[in-house]
């Protein structure tokens, strides 16, 4: 737990995009896997000899594969627009965190081994052999990507970063050299069904907790349902909802919800995690037996509806993904999405006026809305365009009175990244973590000088958790950082409605 | 493998110092851990140490930040009884520093 050894950026009166200051990054390397945990999500134990030609026959297996992967690594024409877009690069000025620079790690050894030039003119057009020194550079540069796709926005030929980022890790775990952070994780996934390894007996003692401390704040006998058979909602949410501050208020929201509205529900203790890091490695295989347990417990509890907790990442994994990986959902209710936002049933109970909520409860607050990047830039909520932004929105002004969004390019689909999505939320990274908040930190001073912010909500866990660790380099407090459901928790009025 | 000396003893740990066996724990490595992150270990620490090491052996988790800090109100009063007050004691986070002095392995997640 050593000191911090870097400088925190200073937060100036607007953004400006840096100087380039070359290899400022290039130590920044997460701890590698050990070999239990690359096992543990089927890949080899540690780099295997003769690496370097798997490495290049698994790039063109997933060349081949994906037709979108193969448009990115030919398309780019070198324009220069998503330069300045990257908080990664805009934090730490290292030109190797533009996304052009980021993609050309990748699209170099492409060239060399897959397309004409490549093969016959490497040096004409930038094409490198699979070097050790080349995989370093992944390992190092592709943790230094959080896969939220601002840069795609801006791209004219709309290249998805995210898409050979996750490719560089498939690659790098197929040779024995993965993550341990996000490896460890997937593995207690497979094992125990969530990310923290929280075994059931422990979960259903948090909950009970829970259950006291809101019938001692309200006198309201408020469940929390674990594994209960025939309930109409099953509630997949992230595991830090049952352990983190502060995404606990935002669980306790739900559950006040649910009780309000009358709606049954349940969680289950088998598929106890919405987030889903295999999609951060890009290992498919992964990320279909970690979805995988949420379709057995759905069927094994006999629910109607799944409804997904506040966890970004796993809202895009859930709204995009789900229906290849582990459906066809037809034992569920086609009344209700398929499946649901947490977001989308309060708003939808607001708009029917099942709610009472009581927004001066919130006065203390002065609240703006960080949007997550999975959700802004890979998912939808309710059925307009946009709902992604006005439905989380929409819930925060039913619950709270006084409400600022940050900067217009700063929030929507070209919202900044919170610093630790994409599998970097680990203290291993934390200079990277620190630098890479710098844009929305800068986006966040601008609404608490000019409005007295002092409440960020947000939708998503890794958001939460990177938050609250960083604030505090910026001189904010940890506890700035919320659920949008702990907002809501505070406004609802339990009881019988008048 | 990185290792830790405590009282002529080598003892294992992971890349961030956590004990890579949790049987390998005693007092003295908890004061030399904290001792590195110029931490003194006073009695409210060992409350919050107990704490997590009971329930462990229980659960085999650490407990929620929530549950920590109800426990630890019983013990040492309300006022105290708050993430902030545990913040104090554990200025990089108590569900992570006061595992590691725990000897427990650190929380895995999105926490």
């Amino acid at each position: 737990m050593a000191k911090a050894e870097f400088l925190t950026p200073e937060l100036t009166e607007y953004l400006t995009v840096p100087h380039v200051r070359a290899e400022t990054m290039a130590h920044s390397r997460p701890f590698v896997a050990k070999p239990e945990h690359q096992e543990s999500v089927g890949y080899p134990g540690e780099l295997m000899d003769g690496w370097e030609e798997k490495a290049v026959l698994k790039l063109g297996e997933l060349v081949r594969g994906s037709r979108a992967l193969q448009v990115f690594l030919d398309s780019c024409v070198k324009c220069g627009a998503c330069t300045d877009k990257c908080h990664y690069y805009l934090g730490t000025s290292d030109p190797k965190n533009m996304p052009v620079a980021r993609q050309d790690l990748l699209r170099s050894v492409y060239r060399r081994y897959y397309t004409f030039a490549g093969k016959y003119f490497p040096k004409l057009v930038g094409a490198r052999d699979m070097t050790k020194d080349v995989l370093d550079e992944w390992y190092s540069y592709f943790h230094q990507c959080s896969q939220c796709r601002r840069c795609s926005v801006y791209c004219p030929y709309g290249i998805d970063t995210a898409e050979i980022s996750m490719a560089a890790r498939d690659v790098m775990d197929a040779v024995g050299l993965g993550q341990k952070y996000s490896n460890e994780i997937i593995g207690k996934v497979h094992k125990i069904g969530n990310n923290l390894g929280l075994p059931g007996p422990a979960l259903k003692d948090t909950l009970e907790g829970l259950e006291e401390d809101v019938k001692e704040d309200t006198g309201v006998d408020v469940k929390f349902p674990v594994d209960e058979k025939g309930a109409e909602v099953l509630v997949i949410t992230p595991s830090a909802d049952f352990f983190a501050e502060p995404h606990i208020d935002g669980l306790i929201g739900y559950a006040k919800v649910f009780h309000q509205a009358g709606i049954s529900w349940t969680l289950s203790s088998y598929a106890s995690e919405a987030a889903n890091f295999s999609m951060f490695i890009g290992s498919r295989h992964n990320l279909k037996k970690a979805a995988m347990r949420i379709r057995e417990a759905a069927i094994d509890l006999g629910v109607k509806r799944i409804v997904v907790g506040e966890c970004g990442h796993a809202w895009r994994v859930a709204y995009s993904f789900w229906n290849t990986l582990i459906g066809p959902f037809d034992f569920l209710d086609p009344n209700y999405p398929v499946p649901q936002h947490i977001c989308e049933v309060t708003y939808d109970l607001i708009q029917r006026g099942a709610l009472t909520l009581d927004k001066e409860a919130n006065d203390d607050k002065v609240v703006t809305f960080h949007d997550s990047c999975n959700v802004s830039r890979a998912s939808r909520m309710g059925n307009m365009p946009g709902g992604q932004f006005i439905i989380p929105r929409a819930v925060i002004k039913a619950s709270v009175n006084k409400f600022h969004d940050m900067a217009p390019d700063t929030i929507y689909e070209g919202t900044f990244c919170c610093g630790g999505g994409g599998g970097l939320l680990t203290d291993d990274l934390i200079e990277l973590r620190v630098k890479g908040a710098m844009p929305r930190m800068q986006a966040l001073k601008q609404v608490v000088d000019e409005y007295g912010v002092n409440y960020m909500a947000a939708i998503c866990a890794i958001c939460k958790s990177q938050f609250t660790k960083v604030l505090p380099y910026y001189k904010f407090p940890m506890d700035m950082i919320g659920s949008v459901h702990g907002l809501v928790s505070t406004a609802i009025q339990l009881g019988t409605k008048q | 493998m990185p290792t830790i000396e405590v009282a002529g003893k080598t003892i294992e740990v992971d890349e961030e110092g956590y004990l890579q066996n949790r049987t390998d724990w005693s007092e003295e490595i908890a004061t030399a851990m904290a001792k590195e992150d110029d931490c003194d270990l006073t009695q409210n620490h060992w409350e919050v140490i107990n704490f997590l090491r009971e329930y462990y052996d229980e659960y085999q988790i650490a407990p929620a930040v929530r549950v920590l800090t109800k426990a630890i109100g019983k013990k040492l009063g309300p006022d105290k009884g708050n993430s902030k007050y545990l913040y104090e004691l554990f200025p990089y986070g108590p569900a992570k520093q006061a595992c590691k002095y725990a000897g427990l392995p650190k929380p895995t997640g999105c926490v």
